[in-house]
């Protein structure tokens, strides 16, 4: 599908002060009517972190809102420019803390952009499984918490049974529940334990059933669709102009996934459907990341056949410029212990230069812009947030609709606060 | 135990004020509906299926400050959000205490820079601090059964001046001022 570049729509963004001006020259028109000025967070149940909302309403509806965002705001970039590479992948981990992976993931390939540093093939295929593990990890919070917020309580319980499982995994692996930072540049940090595929296998056997129960629960529910049927409808130029990426964008009808467009890490070599919505409206939305977990499913059961092919090839790759030498070498070889050295109390030296690379994280498009100035810190660090761009679509989408469907739409937009914020 | 023995087996048991007023206090705390980061996503998971907080008495997460008596503080506060955090804190009525869940909330964590506050006791009294980044929900869950462990050996007499002891505190200078 191709699609034109248009010019800037009839989308109007109001700043937060720009409604708080609003309610300094707030008087009655000649029907006596009046709008309210409502601040709806930080602290809302239902804005999915410290969000808040400046909305003007008229009665039950919306007549324009700002979202106010930065209460989350962390310093995560102009830390990054203080560490070395590797050490800033930590950091990485804590913006969008629902999918960790991707964000290793985003910053580990665009400094192996800038380096042209290659990565081994199994590393490739285990970062393809731990990113679709990471997207059904993301879509089950999303899913849990969007039913929650339309009152269908018992989704958020099986939703949140299942994530469980995949953080077992991840702890597994990494020791951590949550936050993995399990990505090197050149490769992971370490291999994966001996039990760790027929894990991920009795996962996957068990969680695709899973998935039509989510669906039996909610698909066909009558309360559910009249809650998300043709509410918020986001049309494909509104949504391209926008910006929106990730399901928000593939539910307008617009068919646009980097693991298609733009393949990174061999994901143009495995089979898989985008699933691509026609109304863009919160039930396509839905629809749209219920039918992609089974999709990551389906890719995951790839990249596992794969690596029970690759036992024993590396996890990392071999340059030592990059990559710490295994300890064993360390004992015996005076040029590993050098590299070893060198390597945690320096760390690498990209060559001059800027690099930007983008994947598709369970919100979007997850870019990350590094500027090198050949020192072992970076000079710069960029991440274009899916979350805060999507984020933008919110005044444009809920205009005019009810108060009710706000919390609605907030929760389809799937924003984490953390990576609006950062 | 004098009078139970005499009265024999009618179901009587004494105890004092204090001790059934702070039992009362520990098994039915509402903490309120309010995460900030990454830990909040933990303080889910404990209250979902596997772990369960509501076994404890922590079933109801209220959204409002003015009906809850434990504030979790769930992730890193920024400096935009510290004036926010101490006005909903205000509005909690007494007795009410705080657990600041991971290193972002106990001491800043990994953020040392501009944007985060380094340490929410810095703007509220703290009771229980809970390690980890994030922490397990098991460790919530024992961050708040220490917090019961506390509360039981509270006194009433702390109140009694009724005056709650969070502003004695202030007022002594315990407290730091905000900004």
């Amino acid at each position: 599908m191709v699609m034109h570049a248009h010019a800037y729509p009839n989308i109007e963004i109001p700043t937060p002060s720009q409604i708080a001006a609003v309610a300094l020259d707030n008087e009655p028109d000649e029907n006596g009517e009046q709008s309210m000025i409502l601040s709806m967070g930080p602290q809302h149940p239902s804005t999915h972190g410290v969000l808040r909302l400046a909305v003007e309403l008229n009665g039950e509806n919306v007549v324009q809102l700002a979202p106010d965002v930065g209460f989350l705001h962390t310093g995560i970039e102009k830390t990054i420019e203080t560490k070395t590479y590797t050490k800033s992948i930590v950091l990485t981990d804590r913006m969008d803390y629902l999918a960790p992976m991707s964000n290793n993931m985003v910053y580990v390939a665009a400094i192996e952009k800038l380096m042209k540093q290659d990565v081994p093939e199994r590393a490739q295929t285990l970062r393809v499984l731990l990113l679709e593990i990471t997207r059904i990890n993301s879509h089950l919070v999303w899913l849990g918490t969007h039913a929650l917020d339309l009152a269908a309580m018992s989704v958020f319980f099986y939703a949140m049974r299942e994530r469980e499982y995949i953080l077992d995994i991840f702890e597994m692996l990494t020791g951590a529940r949550m936050m993995t930072s399990y990505f090197r540049v050149g490769g992971l940090a370490w291999d994966i334990p001996a039990d760790f595929i027929p894990t991920v296998e009795d996962f996957l056997t068990h969680f695709l059933p899973k998935v039509d129960e989510y669906e039996d629960l909610l698909t066909n529910n009558l309360l559910w669709k009249q809650r998300t049927l043709g509410v918020g409808v986001v049309n494909a130029a509104d949504a391209i102009a926008l910006g929106l990426s990730g399901a928000n964008l593939r539910a307008s009808g617009v068919d646009w996934d980097l693991r298609k467009t733009m393949p990174y890490s061999g994901y143009e070599t495995y089979q898989f459907d985008v699933p691509v919505g026609y109304n863009g409206d919160i039930y396509d939305r839905y629809r749209c990341r219920v039918q992609e977990m089974r999709e990551s499913v389906k890719i995951a059961r790839q990249a596992i056949e794969r690596l029970k092919q690759m036992h024993g090839q590396p996890y990392i790759t071999d340059n030592r410029k990059v990559a710490p030498p295994p300890k064993s070498e360390i004992t015996y070889s005076m040029e590993s212990l050098i590299h070893h050295f060198k390597l945690w109390t320096e760390g690498f030296r990209p060559p001059r230069g800027s690099a930007y690379m983008a994947i598709e994280s369970p919100r979007g498009e997850i870019g990350c812009y590094v500027v090198s100035d050949g020192t072992p810190q970076p000079w710069r660090v960029h991440f274009r947030a899916p979350s805060f761009i999507n984020l933008q679509a919110l005044p444009h989408i809920a205009k005019g609709k009810l108060m009710a469907d706000l919390v609605a739409l907030i929760a389809s937009i799937d924003p984490v606060l953390g990576e609006v914020d950062r | 135990m004098g009078l139970e023995e005499k009265a024999g087996d009618l179901g009587i048991v004494t105890t004092t004020l204090e001790g059934v007023v702070n039992w009362g206090r520990t098994k039915a705390m509402w903490p309120m509906l309010f995460g900030l980061a990454c830990c909040a996503i933990e303080m889910m998971a404990g209250q979902a299926s596997n772990y369960d907080m509501s076994r404890f008495g922590l079933e109801l997460m209220r959204a409002s400050p003015r009906q809850a008596d434990l504030m979790i503080v769930a992730g890193r506060v920024s400096r935009k959000m510290a004036p926010v955090l101490r006005r909903l804190y205000d509005q909690m009525p007494e007795p009410k205490w705080v657990v600041a869940m991971g290193d972002c909330a106990s001491c800043g964590g990994v953020y040392n820079n501009y944007a985060i506050v380094q340490g929410v006791d810095e703007i509220v009294p703290v009771d229980v601090y809970v390690a980890g980044c994030p922490p397990r929900p098991e460790a919530l869950i024992d961050g708040i059964l220490q917090l019961h462990e506390k509360i039981k050996r509270d006194k009433i007499t702390d109140h009694a001046d009724g005056k709650p002891v969070r502003i004695e505190q202030a007022e002594r200078g315990a407290l730091k001022p905000l900004g």
